[in-house]
């Protein structure tokens, strides 16, 4: 079949879909997205340039090594040790809560969810938990620990509790993170096709034996990133562990066993409110060096979910 | 024209039997008239040259989808790619409207033209306009019956339209279309509650509310039920009056039933284009006898 | 034939996911009856406050800070306990402080998120993913680190003209420390979570629907903004109800930036109103928590602190209400 002439088969510049005959209401919202976008751009990439350089600057190596202490100058007031194992400890602690228990609710609710109306409470409460807000969460925690029952969580003096602990608020931290955890386990499960767990039912494995061995390790990617998101909100949080942890400089242990985790600390948050002007040790240098590791831990955190999810990608099945 | 259309009767040829009819490659205007048994109504005696494609190359990336195909898109007929899967007809189809651009790896090399027109020079908006898409999978968008409609409409005007004076038009394109009788009672009822073959068809009374002059339909009845396919096969053989009908299928039944004129693609390359009746009855190329073979015994 | 089936393999199993469905239902229970207790402490804890002001709890009282201060003496001095407590100040604070920074976010972030699912060329989207992510796990803290020392300076010494501090100098003094500082900064720290939400709506509306409407000839900015957004409404509220959150609970960069001062910003006073400073309710919980001791104040910040479970609880309705109605059109939440 042959046609007219056929021009010479090269690439050519064709009519992009310029803007210019859209309505001028289009047009406009255009230009708005693209001065918002690129301004949001400035801004974000702003920040965190500033963030870092400023905290390169201020940062020293013996930061790391040397506990803070009260005094007046800064040579005198050491670095930030303590508050840098309390934020791995409290974390580790508050983590060990929240991944077990959401992980578990995760499973109910994705696999079981009977009866329904149990589950759909429990939907709500998760999805409520996620909007409380941290400092209420530290509230119940200083009114639930400073109950006698509780006492062996922290210190106590002539029968009188004080519930400020490392324990104590790695308990109300993992009600911040548990909500991260369960919708992410939750969604993991989820995504895996039914024909998934019919296939493993059909070779005779239980629910619980399928779930165990066929769906979380299909959902591994989204279980991490659920666990991941979760350690950076309690790395971030500073409320809960102001009212909850005592805010002190360094770690105070209680006496008996377990005494550091049943003492009081601090974490880089509370170092960075304390230390910022408006704090009581108010040394800008060093809330911006403990930000600098702050964020750095959140920069290697965000990393390390993005390298999860990319490989779990190329594991499981397609979206 | 004085065909009135009874219910369409298809049968299959037998083996041998004479379909052939006059054949005019370029002729515009040309009269064509052929009383074959394949279908009752009979195509146009006047079918217009409205889309050229010459020498067009596709490629994703360095992966060559289409390869230099030429064929001509007319008015008063249907035409239909057919080919096996991956053979790049929805490739072709989708360039007719330049929809290949929003796949970013595309490259395309070739020209289209619409009444002389090279297509790379419009605006692809007002492109689209004209040639309009119906897709493989029933897209109507989350809205009513009606503003699905009254969507393109709205979104085309230079300014927006009163309800009251969509009310015709979404009237008049539901009854092209062939629903109007169906939704007319409840026009706000949610389009993804309608049965498949009613969501194509109003993916269709979409496209013909634009008052498009080429149509485009990419597969519309692979997703449905014979008793829907042969609902929009009679539309789709009606309005060629109307406009110029392109169909990628790859359900040859369906391409003998409807169209005028096929075109069969394999590997990217145009094979043959010929008559309807020719293709499928004394195809020139070893390739479509195989093909065509395959499908009819 | 009893103990047979007792030792059947398929019998051991199924016992074993029994006990594990129970067990997993024990785990569930326990969370629920642990939240059921956390709201029941914070309300009962919160009622003497209540029960003592009635409605007039919520109303304006003279001097915010002062009302504190004499609740808090009142446990020392061996006398009755002192309950008058008027919240209206770090209400408003909160309602005005949320309120802007949720609509100068949301739409800032409907508007970049378009931007980056559509129209952002591939090299910025490549950055502003990664960056807003980042941005949206920055622990506020940080951001009030930024806020004290660069924004607020800013303010103060930029903004803020002499004859502006006079004329409200007989009510309060204008440092920098405002509810400006509070907006802009809160608004920064919610934006990347909408975003990061918005996107993720953004990026699942069907192709087919996308392509279908440019397939009719509707321009890119139409199509995007008619299906594409209005598809991914479920996902716009979930971001919006989860930022709103965020936003009324933040305590502590809020009580960095704010001032801490419980006073209650006056739109009356014009442009001055965002310069002034403000106090919401968990920066005002955060500031009096050295005072729990004192059972008096520690039912008044009870008090507070269930104002704000109040919000979270209604937010979350409010968020399943509004999906209700676009399930009809085939909208998936």
């Amino acid at each position: 079949m042959s046609v007219a002439t056929p021009p010479a088969p090269k690439e050519r510049r064709s009519a992009r879909d310029s803007s210019a005959s859209w309505r001028w209401t289009d047009r406009l919202g255009l230009a708005f997205a693209w001065v918002l976008g690129v301004m949001f751009l400035l801004i974000t990439v702003g920040i965190v340039i500033y963030l870092m350089v400023q905290g390169i600057r201020f940062v020293k190596p013996e930061y790391f090594v040397t506990s803070p202490s009260a005094g007046f100058s800064e040579s005198e007031t050491g670095g930030f040790l303590d508050p840098l194992v309390g934020t791995i400890v409290v974390a580790s602690l508050a983590m060990a809560i929240a991944f077990p228990v959401g992980l578990g609710v995760g499973v109910w609710l994705s696999e079981y969810g009977r009866p329904t109306w149990l589950a759909r409470i429990t939907e709500s409460t998760v999805e409520m938990l996620a909007g409380t807000p941290s400092i209420v969460f530290a509230l119940f925690g200083v009114l639930l620990f400073q109950h006698p029952a509780l006492g062996l969580f922290s210190q106590s003096t002539d029968g009188v509790v004080y519930g400020r602990s490392f324990f104590a608020a790695a308990a109300m931290l993992a009600l911040i993170a548990l909500p991260l955890v369960v919708a992410n386990v939750r969604e993991g499960l989820q995504a895996i096709p039914g024909h998934v767990r019919e296939a493993s039912y059909a070779v005779g494995k239980t629910k619980i034996a399928t779930t165990r061995r066929v769906l979380l390790p299909a959902a591994r990617p989204s279980v991490v990133t659920g666990a991941m998101l979760g350690v950076g909100r309690v790395i971030g949080d500073t409320a809960v562990i102001i009212l909850l942890l005592g805010a002190t400089l360094k770690i105070v242990p209680a006496e008996g066993p377990v005494g550091e985790l049943r003492g009081t600390g601090s974490t880089l948050t509370s170092f960075v409110f304390q230390n910022a002007p408006t704090g009581e040790a108010n040394q800008p240098e060093k809330a911006f060096a403990a930000a600098f590791v702050l964020l750095a831990m959140v920069l290697i955190l965000n990393f390390a979910m993005d390298v999860v999810v990319r490989r779990g990608r190329r594991l499981t099945w397609g979206s | 024209m004085g065909f009135l259309s009874p219910p369409p009767v298809r049968k299959l040829p037998l083996a041998g039997e004479d379909t052939a009819r006059v054949v005019e490659p370029n002729g515009n205007g040309a009269s064509s008239f052929v009383s074959s048994g394949r279908r009752a109504v009979a195509s146009t005696s006047l079918a217009v040259d409205r889309m050229q494609v010459e020498e067009l190359s596709i490629a994703y990336g360095s992966k060559l989808a289409v390869d230099s195909v030429s064929l001509p898109i007319r008015q008063g007929e249907v035409l239909a790619l057919i080919g096996p899967s991956g053979c790049g007809k929805t490739t072709l189809l989708r360039s007719l409207n330049r929809l290949t651009e929003l796949t970013k790896t595309a490259s395309l090399k070739g020209r289209i033209t619409l009444d002389g027109d090279d297509t790379a020079t419009f605006e692809p908006t007002s492109l689209r306009r004209r040639v309009t898409m119906v897709f493989q999978q029933p897209n109507p968008f989350p809205m009513s019956v009606f503003d699905n409609v009254a969507f393109v409409l709205r979104e085309q005007a230079s300014r927006r339209p009163r309800k009251r004076e969509l009310k015709g038009a979404v009237e008049d394109a539901l009854r092209r279309a062939g629903l109007w009788d169906e939704v007319k009672h409840d026009l706000a009822h949610p389009a993804l509650r309608l049965s498949g073959g009613q969501q194509q068809r109003l993916c269709i009374a979409r496209a013909l509310a634009a008052n498009p002059e080429v149509l485009l339909l990419d597969e519309p009845c692979s997703a449905l039920d014979p008793q829907s396919t042969q609902v929009i096969e009679d539309l789709i053989v009606q309005l060629r009056e109307e406009v110029a009908v392109v169909i990628v299928t790859h359900n040859l039944q369906q391409a003998y039933r409807i169209a005028d004129y096929v075109a069969f693609m394999y590997l990217g390359e145009l094979v043959e284009y010929g008559p309807a009746e020719q293709v499928f009855g004394a195809p020139k190329q070893e390739r479509t006898r195989e093909y065509v073979s395959g499908a009819f015994g | 034939m009893a103990t047979q089936v007792h030792d059947d393999p398929g019998a051991r199993a199924l016992r074993a996911d029994r006990r594990a469905e129970l067990m997993l239902g024990a785990l569930v229970l326990g969370v629920l009856g642990f939240v059921l207790l956390l709201i029941v402490f914070v309300f009962r804890e919160a009622w003497p406050s209540f029960a003592n002001n009635g409605l007039l709890w919520f109303a304006n009282g003279d001097d915010f800070d002062r009302e504190i201060e004499e609740i808090f003496m009142s446990a020392n001095l061996l006398q009755e306990p002192v309950y008058d407590f008027r919240a209206w100040p770090i209400l408003w604070s909160t309602i005005v402080i949320t309120t802007l920074s949720v609509v100068i976010s949301f739409i800032a972030a409907l508007f970049v998120s378009v931007f980056v699912v559509e129209f952002a060329p591939e090299w910025m989207r490549r950055i502003l993913e990664p960056v807003i992510r980042l941005l949206a796990s920055v622990p506020s803290v940080i951001l009030g680190l930024l806020g004290v020392l660069i924004l607020v300076p800013f303010i103060g010494e930029q903004l803020i003209t002499d004859d502006q501090r006079r004329e409200v100098s007989y009510v309060v003094s204008l440092s920098g420390y405002s509810l400006l500082a509070g907006v802009l900064i809160l608004s920064l720290m919610i934006a990347p979570l909408m975003i990061a939400v918005f996107v993720d709506g953004l990026r699942s509306v069907p192709r087919g629907w996308l392509e279908g409407a440019l397939g009719l000839g509707v321009n890119r900015w139409r199509t995007f903004w008619k299906i594409g957004v209005r598809t991914a409404r479920p996902a716009l509220v979930a971001g919006t109800v989860l930022a709103t959150a965020r936003a009324i609970g933040e305590s502590i960069m809020l009580a960095m930036v704010c001032g801490g001062v419980g006073f209650a910003p006056n739109p009356a006073d014009g442009l001055i109103f965002f310069l002034e400073p403000a106090k919401p309710i968990p920066a005002a919980i955060l500031q009096a928590s050295e005072e729990l001791t004192s059972p008096p104040m520690r039912d008044t910040i009870f008090a507070m602190a269930s104002i704000l479970l109040f919000s979270s609880l209604v937010l979350s309705l409010a968020g399943w209400a509004v999906k209700q109605p676009m399930k009809k059109y085939g909208v998936r939440s």
